[in-house]
């Protein structure tokens, strides 16, 4: 192999494997470490900067950066990344004097944008500060999209998203709520420099099987029926309710129903329980709340008698794997089951609809009439239309608009500067080594055994009272400061110079997890078969360094590397260092980089 | 130094000797060495043979003298009996022990001043008795606890880091064992594990006196340009008469060999090694010969490693003396006190 390029920036990049993971790449260790330091305003500036909804998203996020961690490879379970955003946003100080400040003076451009969700709060935040003009429409009354409308109170309180959504809009941005665009051509014809869409995934799939149209009145639609729970509309429902579906709405679904009347809530999967869309800490949640999950049962009619539903008629499948591996769901032979109820919520899904965009403005779509967007610049065909959030590619989830959001308001930047849109700046690096003595570091390496800290409860009885008391606790400080401990602090690297060692194996001998090996060169699938532990996870990269005395190489596996540093500790030259890489992607709002990134 | 523990977690897919145990279930405390020494290899070496011979480390006694090497003891086998004793002395706690209790595994972990300087007497006696055991000498040619001081294993004309130049003549220790009529003899480099582990591993399985010289550079008194005994000298040096590739125990040899290059030891317990020579004509199992070689080597300042050699049938110190085959703890009183009448009967054959 040869020697690994650790100047590339994504190399060391994706050893950060929460921050590669994370949509919005946000340097969580950084942000770990500054609430271990007590630091939690600091804290939350870091997040604020990357992901725009902190509070929102330490109590919401999908997670992506929880199976990457490395943690969840060196014991069980990931660090808690998730929950310690929430410390850092339950725990700072007032930080609205550390935010950017509306723009004194405009640059004359005018920005669009549709919809005022996730995505289209990040491209205005990043903008605004920017002297942008930017003009938020939506059709509801107040700013957030389905953070508001969809997911429930009792998992993310108003308050929240009233303090985060207001940072944003406080930037000078203007929001027209209560206004629906029903024509794409008619706000281009308004002169607009650029238009973003962040319109969403609005339309829930129907479910079209027998006694759908008679028994209409307790069949609900669940985006429908939780943005009317959401807005105050609908207050009740049946004792006896059955969730169709097993996604995160199915999951919200389930528990708003526990809480609005439903005394025997269940969820019905067509696939199993495994295969389902809810992350597992979702489905964890329904059934301590009391919520069965059955699995195999495919609907086949709803059942009513004069115009009331009775219940629905389910046909039960097995999977079966055909030669390429793909799963087909088919009859298992037993008789239907009859499962009476009260209403039924259909959460099988969510599509994108776009009738108000009009096909002869020269945005394509493709045969899925979805239109076709670059998946970098997020331009649309129109180069004056960019398109995010959900709207881009089919639902997904809040960490993912927020990542398209920042690229989308870069390509509009680069647009209304005459520039190319399709030459993006690389990150910005900063890399500081944590020598300050000779056994000391400036962060933190010795490793603690602790296993994963849950997040406290409400008490269940009180909980499923009021559907607006917020179910997770959050950590308290004492818990909080236990989880930040578990983190590996994967930031800090470990540094090699080839022409200081002197192989005398002190780094391999002292390495508690067996990842370096100085060995004959060879080629990567050979190599990783003949280090001291063999290196079988290949999404983990190698690190290999030539130009020894020896003629041999050094050989890292990344893999469960603990970051503690006692490679450098043992080496008698120095061979070993261990560096910060603080990782910042590119934002448009430069001015806001600038200020916020230090806080380290 | 180092001031965090070493943490406990481990390799998710590290591998498990037939007792159950992965590599780091034979580690002891932190090395408190220099970073970088030797000696802290020789004890990885140790860890690694042990953990391959899936050895129970309560079956180990692991003894040592005086000296950065000597206390090396502390950081490998954690759960294994233990005695650091007076500078140099290290043979004849070996002895007593071994005497006491014939079942125990006898590890010797001595420095060059330890054997060659202070305690040269004492390592000349357990050579000659045969004591079972596997003494390793951590070879870096000068005292590095006392900081640095020539030891007697110091080559003639090699440079302190100082500057001052050695004028007395080198000890050899392999040299002596095998005058001294050690069945198994050997030279290795701390530097070089895949030569080291198996030769620890054959000299555990060797029922008899098995010496080990393992060269083993001091980073803070003995790598410097001058000295031969660095990373640099003896990686240069090195002449490996042969590669010692793997030692079975008892189960059968399932990897083809050319019969031409390599050399098949069978041993007392019925394990056998397998030489892969280096050089062609050397024979591990010819004493006077690999005296000669060695002589021979030295003179034109090569360093010879590897298996230099080995008696299959060794003899040692409990057969000479004809010992009761069980440990002495094990024995009842009446075995111990046999009675007046066998007193007298002792007696009677002195008169
Ligand atoms: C029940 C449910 C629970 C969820 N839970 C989570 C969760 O816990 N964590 C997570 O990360 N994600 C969750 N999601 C997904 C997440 O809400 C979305 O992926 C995210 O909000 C998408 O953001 P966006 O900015 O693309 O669009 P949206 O948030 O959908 O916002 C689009 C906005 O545009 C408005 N709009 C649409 N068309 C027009 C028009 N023509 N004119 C004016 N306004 C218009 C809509 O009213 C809406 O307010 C959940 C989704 C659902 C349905
Ligand atoms: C009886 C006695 N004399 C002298 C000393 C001082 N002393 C301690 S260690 C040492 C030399 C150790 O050299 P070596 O065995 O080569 O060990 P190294 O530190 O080099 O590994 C000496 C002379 C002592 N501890 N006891
Ligand atoms: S241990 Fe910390 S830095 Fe490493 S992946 Fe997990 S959260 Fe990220
Ligand atoms: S930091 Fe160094 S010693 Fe610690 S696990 Fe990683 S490679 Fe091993
Ligand atoms: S400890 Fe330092 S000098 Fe020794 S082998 Fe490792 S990197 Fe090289
Ligand atoms: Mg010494």
């Amino acid at each position: 192999m040869r020697n690994t390029d650790i100047a590339a920036p994504d190399y060391f990049h994706k050893v950060v494997d929460c921050q590669w993971a994370c949509p919005a790449h946000t340097p969580v260790p950084e942000y770990i470490r500054l609430i271990a330091a007590g630091r939690f305003s600091d804290a939350y500036m870091v997040n604020w900067k990357s992901n725009v909804f902190p509070g929102i998203l330490g109590r919401t996020c999908d997670r992506p950066c929880e199976p990457a961690c490395r943690r969840g490879r060196v014991e069980k379970d990931p660090v808690a990344i998730c929950r310690l955003k929430r410390v850092a946003a339950d725990y700072k100080d007032d930080i609205t004097e550390r935010l950017p400040k509306p723009a004194v003076i405009k640059n004359g451009k005018r920005i669009a944008l549709v919809g005022g969700g996730p995505a289209s709060l990040t491209v205005a935040r990043d903008l605004a500060p920017l002297g942008y003009s930017c003009t938020i429409f939506d059709q509801d009354p107040t700013a957030g999209g389905m953070i508001r409308t969809q997911i429930p109170r009792f998992r993310l309180p108003e308050t929240v998203i009233d303090e985060e959504c207001g940072y944003i809009l406080d930037l000078g941005i203007e929001f027209v709520g209560g206004t629906r665009i029903d024509s794409l051509k008619a706000l281009l014809a308004e002169g607009y420099d650029a238009v973003f869409v962040g319109s969403g995934a609005p339309r829930g799939r129907e479910l079209d099987i027998p006694g759908r149209k008679e028994a209409a009145a307790n069949i609900h639609i669940g985006i429908d029926w939780l943005s009317s729970v959401s807005f105050g509309h609908i207050n009740k429902i049946g004792k006896r309710v059955i969730v169709l579906g097993g996604g995160n709405t199915a999951m919200d679904c389930c528990r708003s129903s526990r809480r609005l009347g439903g005394e025997d809530v269940k969820v019905i999967v067509r696939s199993g329980f495994e295969e389902m869309k809810a992350s597992p800490w979702e489905k964890e949640d329904a059934m301590h709340e009391d919520i069965p999950i059955l699995n195999f049962l495919v609907p086949k009619e709803f059942t009513h008698e004069n115009g009331k539903l009775t219940g629905v008629v389910f046909e039960k499948v097995k999977a079966e794997y055909d030669a390429k591996g793909r799963r087909n769901l088919v009859p298992s032979g037993e008789p239907d089951q009859h499962i009476p109820c009260d209403d039924v919520l259909v959460a099988i899904g969510q599509e994108n609809a776009f009738p108000w965009i009009e096909r002869d403005i020269g945005i394509e779509f493709d045969k899925w009439d979805m239109p076709k967007v670059d998946p970098t610049t997020f331009a649309s065909t129109n180069p004056k239309v960019f398109f995010g959030g959900d709207a881009a590619f089919g639902p997904k989830n809040i960490i993912w608009a927020v990542a398209h959001g920042h690229e989308a308001a870069l390509s509009i930047d680069k647009l209304c500067q005459g520039q190319d849109i399709n030459d993006r700046p690389h990150p910005m690096v900063e890399i500081v080594s944590q020598k300050m003595g000779i056994h000391e570091w400036s962060y933190d390496n010795d490793i603690a055994l602790d296993k994963r800290y849950r997040v406290p409860l409400r008490d269940k009885v009180v909980a499923l009272r009021d559907i607006k008391a917020e179910v997770e606790l959050g950590f308290d400080l004492e818990l909080g400061l236990k989880e930040t401990q578990r983190c590996l602090n994967c930031d800090i690297q470990t540094v090699f110079e080839s022409k200081l060692c002197i192989e005398c194996d002190a780094c391999v001998d002292i390495c508690p997890m067996d990842c370096i090996t100085f060995t004959e060169n060879g080629e990567e699938a050979d190599l990783r078969a003949r280090l001291k532990a063999p290196a079988k996870n290949l999404t983990q990269d190698l690190y290999v360094a030539n130009d020894l005395k020896t003629g041999r190489v050094m050989v890292k596996d990344e893999d469960v590397c603990l970051h503690c540093g006692l490679c450098a500790e043992r080496c008698p030259t120095g061979a070993w260092d261990m560096k910060k890489y603080l990782i910042d992607m590119t934002h448009a709002d430069d001015l806001c980089r600038t200020r916020h990134q230090s806080a380290a | 130094m180092t001031y965090i523990t070493k943490p406990k977690f481990h390799h998710p897919s590290l591998p498990k000797n037939a007792l159950g145990y992965t590599h780091r279930d034979y580690e002891g405390k932190v090395s408190t060495l220099c970073a970088g020494c030797g000696h802290d290899s020789i004890t990885a070496s140790i860890i690694e043979a042990c953990f391959e011979l899936a050895i129970e480390p309560h079956r180990v006694a692991k003894i040592s003298g005086i000296g950065c090497s000597s206390k090396t003891t502390d950081y490998f086998l954690n759960a294994s009996h233990g005695f650091n004793s007076v500078h140099g002395r290290m043979p004849s706690v070996l002895t007593g022990a071994n005497l006491a209790n014939r079942d125990l595994i006898y590890l010797g972990v001595s420095g060059d001043g330890d054997s060659a300087s202070i305690g040269l007497g004492q390592f000349a006696h357990a050579m000659r008795r045969g004591v079972n055991m596997t003494y390793i000498v951590e070879n870096n040619g000068v005292y590095g606890l006392t900081k640095g001081q020539f030891s007697a294993t110091a080559d003639r004309g090699s440079k302190s880091k100082r500057g001052l130049t050695n004028n007395d003549n080198a000890i050899d220790l392999v040299a002596m064992g095998l005058q001294l009529g050690a069945t198994y003899v050997a030279r290795a480099f701390s530097g070089d594990k895949t030569q080291l582990v198996p030769l620890i591993k054959a000299a555990i399985e060797h029922e008899g006196a098995a010496l080990i010289d393992v060269i083993s550079p001091c980073v803070a008194f003995n790598n410097h340009a001058g000295s031969t005994k660095s990373f640099d000298y003896v990686r240069e040096h090195n002449e490996a008469v042969n590669r010692l590739d793997f030692i079975s125990g008892r189960a059968p040899i399932h990897v083809s060999y050319d019969p031409g290059s390599t050399q098949v030891v069978e041993q007392h317990d019925g394990s056998r090694l397998v030489l892969k020579k280096v050089a062609a004509d050397y024979d591990a199992h010819d004493r006077a010969g690999a005296m000669n070689f060695l002589a021979h080597h030295a003179a034109k300042g090569q360093i010879v490693t590897g298996l230099i050699f080995v008696d299959s049938e060794p003899e040692d110190l409990h057969r000479h003396f004809n010992t009761v085959d069980k440990p002495l703890n094990t024995l009842s009183e009446k075995e111990l006190c046999p009675g007046s009448a066998a007193l007298e009967k002792i007696n009677a054959s002195l008169r």
